[in-house]
């Protein structure tokens, strides 16, 4: 049953040319920044010759390309989920999954997985540009694995937090740029604790300050654990939500 | 014997805001009816039957579908319905068989049983030539079909169907209303309409809805009754004078309507009709029309509703 609806959903947004569109415009960015990084390695390469630990190409490309693909995915996440209830309830087509007997947690689940389906084929993506460079240099799989790992945990996380404001928000616009400054508000958050201090509760809640921890290779439990919560929390919420019924207004 | 129950609805409320679109609705549906639900616009009747389709939760009351209820057994309960809205619910990027297996698959059909379901309903609803279409590419009657079909499919006890014909060409209609007729033989079917030809044609039972309450609620025929006749269309080929006519006993007024025809108006309990056949015998002016005039529905409707306003 949630695989129905996820099969569905990814097919709805392989025949728009709006997920098409936003592959092809995050991925000739990514490209161009890709490209500007491998050719500063080159430049660089021979200053780090001298160094004793000399970062790699995977401190140096690949880390730097995964923190802009957060970025990118900041921007483009909530403009494939608004279409997730939104969207469906203005075209009347969320009628036929609520007359039907599918649980509201089938439901959200099912959309979650379709959308998080895509999100994963935009990364894997992402992922072949540091993989081309296998030919020529030597890659850190572990911290290229890190890095990924936490892609796609922030790509579950906004998702998450996505189909939570599709499902509030009564207009797929108004759904997108909430869920964007949403978003933008929980990566920034640690800007008010001062950057430094990892202690500080607002850094703490900065969905960014636990990427770069992934990024640079550190594998810390809790930090996946702050994604799972967080993807958890606004599922469950989504869930509460639709059984509630349709937003009033 | 007693026809099983195959939808109760108790005390049905809800609101937006301040306006209580659906206020205290109790009825029920047995299997072979066919209730048309009438109403003018803004009576609720799309708001009561999206509650029973499960879409919109109301503030309270009671639903009960062929034995589950809603709110206690949604699953079971929606498993037993099927439910066409007001905008048949169509993605626009499937194509009609791809629609229609999406939906058989959301209401547990195995494969096997979803392909001939698909099969069956595209027969019935006439879509068999459309099946590699895309939803976005049909006209209005058959996205309306479409719609029928997916509300059909899973063979559900009750149907409900919120303005099944609109956008439909008349041979379609012809079709839909015969569909609607064979449907209500083994189920229970619901349609909502404003137009009253709509009702006639094809109901067996009439619910007027005004202002989210039930004002007239009953079979077909206990509504065709009320079309009292108080008025006889005569056609005389050697007149007498009018105001010999309105001697007559029971004759309120009479109305000249050229090439020797008249209108009698009369009491509702008090038929001249006996009176005109032995006058007109007995002073041979020939008496070659005789028809009651009934009160067509709309006024009954108009009369109803408006009531219930007053």
């Amino acid at each position: 049953m949630i695989l129905s609806i996820a099969i569905r959903e990814l097919r709805g947004l392989f025949v728009s040319p709006l997920a098409w569109s936003l592959l092809a415009v995050a991925q000739g960015l990514l490209a161009w920044i890709f490209l500007l990084l491998v050719d500063d390695f080159q430049n660089l390469q021979g200053r780090l010759v001298g160094l004793e630990n000399p970062p790699g190409v995977t401190d140096l490309v690949v880390a730097p390309l995964f923190g802009v693909a957060a970025w990118c995915l900041l921007v483009l996440t909530p403009l494939l989920t608004m279409r997730l209830f939104s969207e469906e309830r203005l075209s009347g087509t969320l009628d036929i999954l609520l007359s039907a007997p599918v649980g509201t947690s089938a439901i959200v689940l099912g959309k979650y997985l379709g959308v998080l389906l895509f999100l994963f084929a935009a990364i894997a993506l992402v992922a072949l540009m540091p993989l081309a460079l296998t030919a020529g240099a030597d890659l850190d799989v572990g911290k290229l694995l890190a890095g990924l790992l936490g892609l796609i945990l922030l790509a579950a996380s906004f998702a998450a937090a996505g189909l939570y404001m599709s499902i509030v928000a009564a207009q797929p616009v108004v759904a997108a740029v909430s869920t964007l400054g949403l978003l933008l508000f929980l990566c920034i958050i640690d800007a008010a604790g001062g950057r430094e201090t990892t202690s500080h509760p607002f850094a703490y809640l900065s969905l960014l300050r636990h990427y770069d921890a992934l990024l640079l290779g550190v594998f810390d439990s809790a930090d996946i654990a702050y994604y799972l919560l967080f993807s958890l929390a606004f599922l469950g919420l989504s869930i509460r939500r639709l059984s509630d019924g349709p937003p009033r207004d | 014997m007693t026809t099983p129950l195959l939808l109760q609805v108790e005390r049905l409320t809800r609101c937006y805001g301040d306006l209580r679109a659906v206020d205290e609705l109790s009825f029920t549906l047995a299997r072979g009816q066919v209730l048309g639900f009438l109403g003018p616009n803004g009576a609720g009747k799309s708001t009561t039957l999206r509650m029973l389709a499960g879409v919109v939760t109301p503030d309270a009351g009671r639903i009960v579908i062929d034995g589950n209820d809603l709110f206690d057994q949604p699953q079971q309960a929606k498993q037993a319905i099927g439910y066409l809205p007001e905008q048949p619910p169509l993605y626009r990027e499937l194509t009609v068989d791809e629609q229609l297996h999406y939906s058989a698959r959301l209401h547990r059909l195995s494969r096997a049983a979803a392909r001939t379901a698909v099969a069956r309903v595209k027969e019935r609803c006439g879509l068999t030539e459309v099946g590699v279409r895309l939803n976005g590419n049909l006209s209005k009657g058959y996205r309306q079909r479409v719609g029928i079909a997916q509300a059909i499919l899973h063979d559900p006890p009750v149907i409900v169907l919120d303005e099944p014909t609109v956008g439909l060409d008349p041979i379609q209609l012809q079709a839909i209303r015969a569909l609607i007729a064979e449907l209500g033989q083994s189920h229970g079917v619901i349609l909502s309409t404003h137009l009253l030809a709509e009702v006639q044609a094809t109901c067996s039972h009439v619910q007027i809805m005004c202002a989210g309450r039930l004002v007239f609620t009953g079979e077909l025929a206990e509504l065709e009754r009320r079309r009292e006749s108080t008025c006889l269309r005569i056609g005389l080929n050697a007149p007498p004078p009018v105001s010999r006519l309105a001697l007559l006993p029971g004759v309120d007024h009479v109305e000249v309507l050229g090439n020797d025809r008249f209108r009698l108006h009369h009491a509702r309990d008090c038929d001249p009709h006996r009176a005109v056949v032995d006058q007109s015998c007995a002073a041979g002016w020939d008496l070659w029309e005789l028809t009651p005039e009934y009160t067509d529905l709309e006024r009954i409707f108009v009369d109803l509703t408006l009531g219930s306003n007053g």
